[in-house]
């Protein structure tokens, strides 16, 4: 098969500006089917909003994005429901799409939240909805899924075994990762490719090509690239309001 | 059947029961009781139109509210004023150019009265068709936006990522804004309309858990509201509009024992 049928969704040198700030600028990645593409980097480097427009939610962008499938899963970092609507975990399950009974109890299951089904969405706690909008993401079996910091306020073993659920979902149902994480750890070993963001591409690569790279280094600290697992920020530089890079 | 002003006048009201309660939840969940306000104000424009012309009155409330609803838009866009000034400007202003139009409009007996609160003895067989077909074509197309337009309700980013195209719903949804107030504002008359569709939901919300439930109730609650609130109006002789909207608000002040009663269990 040409590899090329197995791309999800391609940014080629997109970019985002507010308000003539520029959030993210000059970003080229692809997601294939059945790969781990992460973004990492410092808050405000510009995550969010690649992931956004890999999504197609912005919608005035420099360069392009070249998108292949309709079926697409999405976690977003922050969500606020307005609680005049009345809706039960079941019902949010359902919201974008209709699936069958057997899918919303056997992705409930798979992040452990299968006994909050019938509770008011309100009445969950952080982590709790965390694992239902997981639950939702992958019930629908999409061909992109688009994780924006999945286990944000799940505790700590939780996190090892969503992130264990991540990586298994990729491998069953074949389908193209794009994940936003602050667990280096996660990102080093089960991520095929790695994008460092800080306004723009610091430096791209699989993981150990990454963790080699200088800017890396300079960005995360020399640990991080030794035990891949310390998280350390050092900023050889920050970015004025009009995304100038400045030395420190 | 139809013969009897009363039958036609029940029948038209269960009719716009059964349209403005789905509808009268949207308008809960995304905060548009003043939208719908500004709506059923231009209507009065709507109105002198129809006469002034001599159209039909819902055709011509329809394409007022509409204009008036894609003016706001515009005006959101263009103006750094908040929505709420806005509106309150599109609604007042538009009520007031209408009764100044009919001041001009002195060859026509006009009462204003039941424009404004509603006119049971108005109500033809003509606008029976209307109401039920327009009602109908209402429901089915809110049928048809219905998916993109709740999860846009619970989360724009997610419709918008998913596929849904929230926005193509929201603008479907204000067209239907329009034309739910072009059907009933004979019965309901333009000052209480919105009451039709907010007093309803706003009772299916204190017993509902979820949104299908809250559609239900709704329709439920403004079915008995205009049963009660008519039958009420026959027997104390008072308008139709203000006795459907009264029997609605007994209803809500009902629900909320029920709401205390979860409240409750809850401690």
């Amino acid at each position: 098969m040409n590899s090329n049928n197995n791309i999800l969704v391609k940014l080629n040198n997109a970019g985002f500006r507010q308000s003539k700030k520029w959030l993210v600028e000059g970003v080229s990645l692809t997601v294939e089917k059945g790969k781990i593409v992460t973004l990492i980097g410092p808050n405000g480097s510009g995550k969010s909003t690649t992931a956004k427009i890999a999504l197609g939610i912005y919608k005035n962008i420099e360069g392009s994005v070249e998108k292949y499938t309709t079926k697409v899963g999405y976690v977003p970092q922050k969500i606020s429901i307005d609680w005049t609507l009345p809706i039960r975990v079941y019902d949010f399950m359902l919201l974008t799409e209709t699936i069958e009974d057997s899918a919303i109890d056997e992705a409930l299951s798979l992040t452990g939240v299968i006994h909050l089904k019938n509770k008011n969405l309100g009445s969950l706690s952080g982590g709790e909805f965390q694992r239902v909008l997981i639950a939702r993401a992958i019930s629908k079996k999409p061909e992109l899924l688009v994780l924006d910091e999945p286990v944000q306020g799940v505790d700590y073993t939780g996190e090892i075994a969503l992130y264990e659920l991540i990586k298994k979902i990729s491998d069953t149902l074949n389908c193209g990762i794009l994940l936003i994480s602050h667990d280096l750890h996660m990102v080093m070993t089960a991520t095929d490719h790695v994008v460092c963001l800080n306004g723009h591409v610091c430096c791209s690569g699989s993981p150990i090509d990454v963790a080699k790279n200088n800017e890396y280094k300079a960005l995360f600290g020399e640990k991080a690239s030794q035990i891949l697992t310390t998280y350390e920020h050092k900023h050889d530089h920050v970015h004025s309001d009009e995304g100038e890079i400045k030395k420190n | 059947m139809f013969d009897d002003f009363f039958i036609r006048a029940l029948v038209a009201g269960i009719g716009i029961a059964f349209v403005t309660g789905p509808l009268g939840c949207f308008v809960v969940w995304r905060r548009l009781s003043y939208f719908g306000d500004t709506l059923a104000h231009s209507a009065l424009l709507g109105v002198t139109m129809a006469y002034t012309f001599d159209l039909n009155i819902a055709i011509s409330v329809f394409l007022i509210s509409s204009v008036i609803a894609l003016i706001l838009i515009q005006l959101q866009k263009k103006t750094n004023l908040p929505g709420d000034a806005l509106l309150g400007l599109l609604a007042h202003s538009s009520l007031a150019v209408g009764l100044v139009v009919i001041g001009f409009l002195t060859f026509i007996r006009f009462d204003i009265m039941g424009l404004l609160f509603g006119d049971i003895l108005a109500v033809t067989t003509d606008d029976l068709f209307v109401i039920w077909t327009g009602g109908a074509l209402i429901l089915i197309v809110l049928k048809l936006i219905w998916k993109a337009l709740l999860a846009s309700t619970v989360n724009y980013e997610l419709a918008e990522a998913e596929g849904l195209n929230p926005d193509r719903a929201k603008a479907i949804f204000t067209i239907l804004m329009a034309a739910v107030i072009a059907i009933s504002i004979k019965m309901v008359g333009l000052l209480l309309i919105t009451g039709m569709l907010i007093i309803p939901a706003a009772m299916a919300r204190n017993i509902s858990d979820s949104p299908q439930k809250m559609v239900l109730f709704s329709i439920i609650g403004g079915l008995l509201s205009v049963i009660l609130g008519l039958y009420s109006s026959l027997e104390f002789n008072t308008s139709s509009g203000p006795s459907i909207i009264a029997a609605a608000l007994i209803l809500f002040i009902l629900s909320l024992f029920k709401i205390k009663q979860s409240i409750k269990l809850k401690n």
